[in-house]
C-alpha cells in the first residue's frame, strides 16, 4: 500500500514537473562522460528558468 | 483469460452499449437517466479502443515496439525525454482538453440531446481519435516533426503553408470566442468578475513563489494556489454583499471586453514565469479535479436529463445559433468529436516524450476518447436543466427580447415551460442578479454543474458551486487566451522575420510589443464585434471557429491519407479518408450556408444586406443604428474569411489528390521522410516503470 502511494506520488511529481530538475541532474550525470570538458550542471533556479521558457515556445494548450 | 469467456464478455459489452444507445435514441418520455449516456459512451469507447484502435495500430500503421522512438534516439534530458506512458498520457490529455469540449456540446444542446451525443461518440471513435493517433504515429516516425513540417515534406509547400495560416487564423477566432464566453459570464456579475480578477494576482504570486522563493517547487506552489483560488470564490461572494465594493466589479459587457483585450496584451508581453506558467498549473489541477468530481457526481447521483431528444430547432430557427441540424451540429461540436487543433499537439510536442511506439494507441486514441467523455459530461450538465431554463439562460436578448417578461413569453411560445419567478429564484439561488441572455455556454453549464453538485453536497452552497464553476471555466479560458496569443505572436514573428529578419528575433522587445499588439488587435476586433452584436456574437463566432478547426482537421487527415497511400497502404487509406470526406462535406456546406443562405441568422451576406436595408429606411432604433455600420462591415469580413477557409481546404485536398494520383500512376512524388529503423535499446523495466 505504502509502495503504491509512493509510486502515485512519484507520478504526480513527474507529471507536474516538480521533479524536472532531479531528472535533469540524473540525465546530466549519465551523459557526463560524453562531454569533453568538465561542465557544471545548471543550478536549480537557472534550470527552471530555461525549462519554463522552452515549454511555452510552441502550441502547448488547445481549445 | 479463457478465450470463450473473453468473447462472451465483449458480446455483453456490445449488447449493453446497443441497449444504452437505443434507450437514449428512442426515449420520448419526460426525462431519461444520465447513466444511459455514461453506459453508451463507456461501451462505445471500450469496443472502439479494443478492436478498431488495436487493428489500426497493428495492421494499418504497423506499430513496432522494437523500434527506437525520437525520445530515445535524441534524448537530451530537456525536450526529448523517454517518459512513462501514463505520464505522457497525462501531458497529452492536459494539452488537448481545453474549454472547447465544454462549450460546444452546451451550445449544440439547442437541437436536443441526441444529435450532439451521437456525433460526439461517432465522431470521436471514427474521426478525432483516429486523427490524433495517426498524426502521433507519423510524427513519431519523423523525429517529432510538426504538422506543418510534415505537410510540407510529404504533400508539398502548399499544404505546409495552408497548415501554418490555418493555425494562425484559428487561434485568432478561438481566442475571440472564448473571450466572449468569459465576458458573457462576467457581465453585471460582481461575484464572478471579482473571482476571475482575483485569479490574476494569485497566479502572479505563485509565479514569484516558483521562480524566486522556492524555485521549481511546482506542487507546493500549486497547492497554495488552489487554496487561494477557493478562497477567491468565497471572497467574491463577500464582495457581492458589500455595496461599496461590488460597484467596482459590476460592468457592462463592452467594458469587460476592453479589460480582457488589455489583459491579453499585457499577458502576451509579460514573461511566461510570471503569469502564464503558474496559471497553467492552477488551471490544470482545477480542471482535472473538477472533471473527476463531475464524473463521480454524475455516476453516483444519476441526474435526469430533461431536454427532449430532438427539439424543433433542427429546422434552423434555434435561438443560440441559426442553422439546421446538418451541417451545423457537426461544426458546433468540434472538440469532443474531432478537432484539428489536437494534431498540433500530437505532432511536435507529444512524440518527443514517447518511449515506445506501442503506447501510441493509448496516448493518441485513448486521450481523445477521454476528451470525448468530457464532452458527454458537458452535454449531460447542460441538459439536466429544464429546457425552458436552458433557453432562458442561453438565448441572446436580440432573439427573445431584453425584458424578462418578453423572453419568458417567447420561450413559452416555443413550448418550453418556464416562469419569470422561476428564473429570478434560480438567479437568487446562484447569487446572481439575472441569468437571462448569458449566451456562450459557461453559465448554463455552471448552473447545471451547480445543481448536480448541489444535490450531492447540499443545496445551501449552490451559489458557491455556481461561481466555482464559472471560475473553473474562466481560469483555463484565460490560459488558452494567453498561450494562444503567445503562439500567435511567435508565428507572426516567424512569418514577418522572412521579410525583416530583426523582427523574427523573439526576444527583441519592440518586435514583441508590435507583434503582440497585432495578434491582440486581431482577436480583440472579433471580441468587440461579438459583444456589440445584439444577436450575441456566439451566433457568428462559434460557427467560424468550428469551420476553421475542422479545416485544420481536414489538413491533418490529408497528411495522414497521403502518407498512407505513399507508403503502399492504399487499401487502408479509408481510415483517414472517410472522416476526411465527411469533414469536407460538412465544412463546405456549412461555409456555403454561412455565406449564401437567405436566412439572416445564418447567411453573412443576407444579414449584411438586411441590416443595410433597415439602416437606409431608418427602421432601426438609435442604439442599433449606431453599431449597424460596424456589424455590416464585420459580416462582409466574415464572408471573406469563410471563403478563405474553404479555398485553403480545397487547395490542400486537390494537392493531396494530385499526390495520390501521381503515386498511383507510378510518377515521381516527394519521397517518404520516415527516419530509418533503429532498434530500441531501452531496457524494459528501466524506462517503463
Amino acid at each position: 500500500m505504502f509502495k503504491k502511494l509512493q509510486r502515485f506520488w512519484q507520478a504526480v511529481r513527474r507529471l507536474s514537473g516538480d521533479d524536472a530538475y532531479e531528472q535533469y541532474l540524473l540525465n546530466f550525470l549519465q551523459h557526463q562522460s560524453e562531454h569533453n570538458e568538465a561542465q557544471e550542471p545548471l543550478s536549480r533556479e537557472e534550470f527552471f528558468k530555461q525549462w519554463q521558457d522552452k515549454k511555452w515556445k510552441g502550441v502547448k494548450r488547445c481549445c | 483469460m479463457n478465450k470463450n469467456l473473453k468473447i462472451i464478455l465483449w458480446l455483453l459489452v456490445a449488447l449493453l452499449g446497443a441497449a444504452a444507445i437505443s434507450a437514449i435514441a428512442l426515449n420520448r418520455g419526460e426525462s431519461i437517466s444520465a447513466i444511459w449516456f455514461i453506459a453508451a459512451a463507456a461501451c462505445v469507447y471500450a469496443i472502439a479502443y479494443r478492436f478498431y484502435a488495436a487493428w489500426i495500430a497493428a495492421s494499418v500503421l504497423g506499430v513496432d515496439e522494437t523500434r527506437a522512438t525520437p525520445a530515445e534516439r535524441l534524448d537530451n534530458g530537456r525536450d526529448f525525454v523517454p517518459t512513462n506512458k501514463w505520464i505522457v498520457f497525462g501531458h497529452h490529455f492536459a494539452a488537448i482538453a481545453g474549454p472547447g469540449p465544454l462549450v460546444g456540446p452546451t451550445l449544440a444542446a439547442q437541437f436536443g440531446y441526441l444529435p450532439g451525443t451521437l456525433w460526439i461518440l461517432i465522431g470521436a471513435v471514427l474521426g478525432g481519435a483516429v486523427q490524433d493517433m495517426v498524426t502521433l504515429f507519423f510524427s513519431t516516425r519523423r523525429n517529432a516533426r510538426s504538422l506543418g513540417q510534415m505537410a510540407r515534406d510529404e504533400i508539398g509547400p502548399i499544404g505546409g503553408t495552408a497548415a501554418l495560416i490555418g493555425t494562425f487564423l484559428i487561434m485568432i477566432i478561438l481566442i475571440a470566442v472564448l473571450g466572449l464566453v468569459v465576458v458573457n459570464a462576467m457581465k453585471h456579475s460582481p461575484w464572478a468578475t471579482s473571482t476571475v480578477a482575483a485569479t490574476i494576482p494569485i497566479a502572479m504570486l505563485i509565479g514569484f513563489y516558483m521562480r524566486n522563493f522556492r524555485p521549481g517547487r511546482v506542487l507546493e506552489a500549486s497547492a497554495l494556489g488552489v487554496i487561494l483560488l477557493l478562497l477567491a470564490v468565497v471572497g467574491g461572494g463577500w464582495i457581492d454583499h458589500q455595496p461599496a465594493l461590488r460597484v467596482f466589479f459590476d460592468h457592462e459587457g463592452l467594458t469587460l471586453a476592453w479589460v480582457i483585450i488589455g489583459y491579453g496584451f499585457a499577458a502576451a508581453v509579460m514573461p511566461v514565469w510570471l503569469l502564464l506558467a503558474p496559471r497553467d498549473y492552477l488551471s490544470t489541477f482545477v480542471k482535472l479535479g473538477t472533471v473527476t468530481l463531475l464524473a463521480i457526481a454524475i455516476i453516483t447521483l444519476q441526474p435526469h436529463v430533461h431536454m427532449p431528444a430532438i427539439t424543433q430547432f433542427t429546422d434552423g430557427t434555434g435561438p443560440i445559433f441559426g442553422g439546421k441540424l446538418f451541417p451545423f451540429v457537426f461544426i458546433t461540436i468540434a472538440c469532443g468529436a474531432i478537432s484539428g487543433f489536437h494534431a498540433l499537439i500530437a505532432s511536435g510536442t507529444t512524440p518527443k516524450l514517447l518511449s515506445n511506439e506501442r503506447d501510441i494507441r493509448m496516448i493518441g486514441y485513448g486521450a481523445m476518447l477521454l476528451e470525448s467523455f468530457v464532452a458527454i459530461m458537458a452535454m449531460i450538465a447542460a441538459t439536466v436543466l429544464e429546457p425552458g431554463v436552458f433557453f432562458a439562460i442561453n438565448s441572446p436578448a436580440g432573439v427573445v427580447g431584453k425584458e424578462a417578461v418578453d423572453a419568458i413569453a417567447k420561450i413559452n411560445s416555443w413550448g418550453f415551460a418556464v416562469t419569470v419567478e422561476q428564473m429570478s429564484q434560480l438567479a437568487k439561488d446562484m447569487g446572481e442578479s439575472t441569468l437571462f441572455a448569458r449566451t456562450g455556454g459557461a453559465p448554463s453549464l455552471a448552473v447545471g454543474m451547480a445543481s448536480i453538485f448541489g444535490s450531492a453536497f447540499g443545496k445551501g452552497m449552490l451559489a458557491l458551486w455556481y461561481h466555482f464553476a464559472i471560475m473553473f471555466e474562466a481560469i483555463f479560458i484565460l490560459t488558452t487566451l494567453d498561450a494562444g496569443t503567445r503562439v500567435g505572436r511567435f508565428m507572426l514573428q516567424d512569418m514577418l522575420g522572412n521579410i525583416w529578419p530583426k523582427i523574427g528575433r523573439t526576444s527583441w522587445m519592440p518586435s514583441v510589443i508590435f507583434t503582440s499588439a497585432l495578434v491582440v488587435t486581431g482577436w480583440g476586433y472579433f471580441l468587440y464585434i461579438g459583444v456589440i452584436d445584439p444577436n450575441g456574437g456566439v451566433n457568428i463566432l462559434w460557427p467560424l471557429f468550428g469551420i476553421a478547426n475542422q479545416m485544420l482537421a481536414a489538413i491533418a487527415l490529408c497528411v495522414g491519407t497521403g502518407i498512407l497511400v505513399k507508403s503502399g497502404r492504399l487499401k487502408y487509406a479509408w481510415i483517414t479518408a472517410l472522416p476526411l470526406a465527411w469533414l469536407v462535406i460538412v465544412t463546405t456546406s456549412a461555409a456555403w450556408l454561412k455565406v449564401f443562405s437567405e436566412d439572416v441568422r445564418v447567411g453573412f451576406l443576407a444579414a449584411a444586406n438586411d441590416l443595410s436595408a433597415k439602416l437606409a429606411t431608418g427602421s432601426l432604433p438609435p442604439e442599433k443604428a449606431l453599431v449597424a455600420p460596424h456589424l455590416i462591415f464585420n459580416q462582409q469580413l466574415d464572408v471573406y474569411l469563410t471563403m478563405f477557409f474553404v479555398v485553403v481546404l480545397w487547395v490542400v485536398i486537390f494537392d493531396t489528390l494530385r499526390l495520390i494520383i501521381r503515386y498511383l500512376l507510378g510518377k515521381a512524388t516527394l519521397p517518404l521522410t520516415e527516419v530509418a529503423h533503429e532498434p530500441s535499446r531501452l531496457v524494459e523495466d528501466w524506462v517503463r516503470d
